[in-house]
């Protein structure tokens, strides 16, 4: 309940168990939660000045896919900072009491039962496809998911989705500068 | 590892996790940016998702391989259409699972 972030417990359960050092795994954890950095950011976009206290809430329930939600609702209008608020801390008690039905229950399912296995490639499916809204972001996407195949031999851990995600944005961000300035100089 | 460790481990940990999603809000909040971090910002999302999704279909493991023809990589085309034609987070899961599971009985 205090450490809300998926991956880092399943990397810190390993880690555990193969008798790893406490400092190690807050490493780990570190860096694999590095990406809700980029993820904060982009939200912030949309917030307008706020309390801090308001923002201290919001914070902890940045997730993959709450932040994913919000994005595209921020995005769409008619979203404010409350709602944001309820998604976020929504998922995050969904995520406890599915933790403790799953604790309790889990032995009864059958590993891979019901294409359980795919329901996070799915979700990611789900949720880039609603980003989606013009042809740069499908090319940014497919550059950023190439990139991280290629990183992830070559870089420990998880920093293959953050260079690569941080690169493929960079990249389509120079393009739309470009397009900017092209469009301006052809105005006069 | 003892009892206190592991109290030391929960704490390092949910700071750790806590902190980056943090900062940026508290930082960036409330100003004016200059457009061409409005731009890089707006593809972040899209950026991190395929980055965490295409290793998820094309890695298997372990060893960790690349491993481009498999069922997740296939699975994902239908997925993909279902997800853009109903752009509904719930149709686009159940489609993703059934077809899994369905595929993984037949192959």
């Amino acid at each position: 309940m205090f450490v809300f972030a998926g991956s880092s417990q399943f990397i810190a359960i390993s880690m555990i168990g193969s008798g790893a050092a406490a400092a190690s795994i807050i490493l780990a954890t570190f860096v694999v939660n590095l990406r809700h950095l980029l993820m904060s950011s982009a939200l912030s976009v949309f917030l307008g000045k706020r309390r801090s206290s308001h923002l201290a809430l919001l914070a902890y329930g940045v997730t993959d896919e709450s932040f994913a939600v919000n994005h595209h609702r921020f995005l769409t209008g008619e979203w404010d900072w409350r709602r944001a608020l309820v998604v976020n801390h929504t998922s995050n008690f969904a995520w406890v009491a599915s933790t403790i039905a799953g604790g309790l229950g889990g032995q009864f399912i059958a590993p891979g039962a019901f294409g359980l296995d795919y329901t996070l490639a799915a979700m990611f499916i789900g949720l880039i496809v609603l980003q989606v809204n013009r042809v740069l972001h499908v090319a940014v996407g497919a550059a950023a998911g190439v990139v991280s195949v290629l990183l992830s031999f070559l870089l420990p851990g998880n920093w293959n989705i953050i260079v690569a995600a941080v690169s493929a944005a960079t990249a389509g961000a120079v393009i739309l500068g470009m397009h900017a300035r092209e469009s301006r100089r052809r105005k006069k | 590892m003892t009892h206190s460790e592991y109290i030391l481990l929960l704490f390092g940990m949910a700071s750790v996790t806590y902190v980056p999603r943090w900062i940026p809000l508290w930082l960036l909040s409330g100003r004016t940016l200059p457009r061409w971090f409005l731009d890089w910002l707006s593809l972040i999302p899209v950026a991190v998702l395929s980055a965490l999704l295409l290793p998820e279909l094309v890695i298997s493991a372990p060893p960790r391989h690349l491993d481009p023809v498999n069922l997740k990589l296939f699975v994902a085309l239908p997925t993909f259409l279902v997800a853009a034609k109903t752009r509904s987070l719930l149709w686009t899961v159940l489609t993703g699972m059934a077809l899994y599971w369905a595929a993984g009985k037949v192959f």
